[in-house]
């Protein structure tokens, strides 16, 4: 016997992660470094290994100086700040409504929340380009009843981004909804009634008390959003499958698919992935700055 | 008295008319299957079901749907099989035993939960290529198969709901560790694995990208990559498109159904699992 052991059970621990650790190993692990070396690399899938020949930063260069790279990111950011802000705004007033309203049939109300969340974007994003369309579109149709439109939603470059917005909104609203009634059901009970007792009611009530308690659900529910919107990707390739007139709808995910799978690009595109990467990790470090340094306070 | 009965009148319209607006797209894919493409983009557009839906789901057997949703469901099989059965070994490992490197491997799990998946689509897809995994399925889903979600989640549950007198009673009678695991341990996991299966179902049915990316022959398309081939041809038949859309929403749904009544604790486990 070894003087240190590495467990009191031998290597069984091991044995049981082992398919675990080859998987990760195999599937995040190698592709993870497999991004540092390829940024540094040209060439394209077809060539292998042997043609791909190290070339520096200037992967990283040539991102950084490609306009559209910066524009698709900005497009990125706008997209989920305008489909993140109605999205919880509408989930904070429904869970709100279900809470007070509802009572017992609170859990019929989870489950139709949930069903545009567990919904293929997909499938769902073809609904709404037949919905959207400009000319036979339900949608228009029912602007024009009261005198409006018609809107040429999918072609247009600001009402574009409008629809994708729409979409993802109305995906993942449910979702954010039941995570906000999650956190109003842990609320205790005594709270709201100490709140009606010392004269709190309606908006004061909500306002004073329960959003206070709710910050911490809404600081995880908007860095969530925050983080699925850098990466969006299905709504935005169903939508506006070109990036949309003038690429007013493209997103650096669908920018990066395209350089890679489109153009070649591979090491291009993973010099790409690590400015998104950067940007993404940047954004939401100053985000959760943003609410720790008493901005709330200020607020409430 | 009177405010009050307005405010709540109020308050249930919103409701309905939030409800209204989350079921509508379901309804109108319903409709636009059961109409013609020229009855779908004609005026007025139709609001209500047509009569088209037998010829649709006619023409659209006899494009290769079917062999894609066959795909989707052998993909999402094996990984959900896979995800449960490397989840529930890793998630035993950490929760019963005291090793070297423990904490190593739990970091390891967040990490991977942590990495977007852009950063490493596209060196996936050299990897892959290298390997001559390409256009295989097993590149779709092998990767879906590491949750590191569903190692902590499992590793929560085991440490919260096994007494650690009943692995100790099992070794005493002179149950292997294996069997320790297969027989004592995973049969009182069922909630946990339920949860996990539920979840990674929904996200390995739903996947788009990867599929996209490493299944490039059309035979091997999985079915969302399938519809938005259908959606790209040139004069593409848009009722047969929604009937199919139809079916791809079908699954995740009926899962849903199938899981409400346990939802609750399928969300507060996963939120435990991320915290």
């Amino acid at each position: 016997m070894t003087p240190r052991r590495l467990s009191p059970h031998g290597v069984a621990p091991y044995l049981f992660l082992a398919p675990f650790l080859l998987l990760f190993i195999l599937f995040v692990a190698v592709p993870f470094a497999g991004s540092l070396w390829l940024a540094f690399r040209h060439g394209d899938a077809a060539t292998g290994l042997a043609g791909l020949d190290y070339v520096g930063w200037h992967n990283f260069r040539f991102a950084g100086s490609d306009p559209l790279f910066w524009h698709s990111l900005g497009n990125t950011l706008m997209l989920t700040v305008m489909a993140g802000v109605p999205q919880h705004l509408l989930a904070l007033g429904l869970s709100w409504a279900i809470y007070t309203r509802l009572g017992r049939a609170s859990g019929w109300a989870g489950f139709v929340c949930m069903l545009p969340y567990v919904t293929s974007a997909i499938a769902i994003a073809l609904v709404f380009m037949t919905l959207l369309s400009t000319e036979y579109g339900l949608i228009n149709r029912w602007l024009a009843l009261v005198g409006l439109g018609p809107v040429d939603w999918l072609h247009d470059e600001l009402w574009v981004k409008v629809s994708i917005a729409a979409l993802v909104c109305w995906r993942y609203a449910g979702w954010n909804t039941v995570l906000y009634l999650t956190a109003l059901q842990a609320l205790p009970a005594s709270l709201l009634d100490a709140a009606a007792i010392d004269g709190a009611t309606g908006w004061r009530r909500y306002w004073y008390v329960v959003l206070p308690q709710l910050r911490p659900m809404i600081v995880l529910a908007s860095t969530l959003t925050l983080i699925g919107g850098c990466q969006l990707f299905d709504e935005s390739f169903i939508l506006a499958p070109d990036g949309g007139t003038s690429q007013s709808a493209l997103t650096t995910s669908a920018y990066l698919y395209r350089l890679a799978f489109v153009n070649g690009d591979l090491g291009g595109a993973t010099a790409m992935a690590w400015l998104l990467l950067v940007s993404t990790v940047t954004l939401i470090v100053a985000y959760q700055l943003l609410w720790g340094r008493g901005l709330w306070r200020r607020m409430a | 008295m009177r405010r009050a009965r307005a405010g709540q009148l109020l308050a249930l319209l919103w409701l309905a008319a939030a409800a209204l607006l989350m079921l509508l797209p379901f309804w109108n894919l319903l409709v636009f299957s059961s109409h013609s493409s020229a009855e779908i983009f004609g005026l007025p557009p139709p609001a209500d079901i047509g009569a088209q839906f037998p010829a649709n789901l006619q023409a659209l057997s006899a494009t290769p749907f079917w062999q894609a949703m066959f795909n989707s469901a052998y993909v999402v099989l094996m990984s959900t099989l896979l995800c449960l059965a490397v989840s529930s070994m890793a998630g035993f490992a950490l929760a019963v035993y005291r090793f070297r490197g423990q904490s190593v491997v739990l970091a390891l799990a967040v990490l991977g939960m942590l990495l977007p998946p852009f950063m490493t689509v596209v060196p996936y897809f050299f990897w892959i290529n290298q390997l001559g995994w390409l256009d295989q399925y097993r590149a779709v889903y092998m990767p879906a198969a590491v949750s590191g979600m569903g190692v902590l989640l499992m590793r929560q549950y085991i440490c919260s709901a096994i007494p650690r007198c009943l692995l100790e009673i099992g070794r005493l009678d002179g149950c292997s560790e294996w069997r320790l695991y297969l027989q004592i341990v995973l049969p009182l996991c069922k909630p946990a694995l339920a949860t996990l299966g539920v979840v990674s179902f929904i996200a390995a049915w739903n996947s788009f990208l990867l599929p996209l990316v490493v299944l490039p022959s059309p035979e091997h398309y999985t079915v969302h990559v399938a519809l938005r081939a259908m959606q790209s041809a040139a004069g593409g038949e848009w009722g047969v498109v929604m009937t199919g859309a139809m079916f791809a929403v079908l699954p995740t749904l009926a899962v849903l159904i199938i899981a409400a009544r346990h939802w609750r604790s399928i969300l507060s486990m996963t939120a435990d699992a991320e915290n």
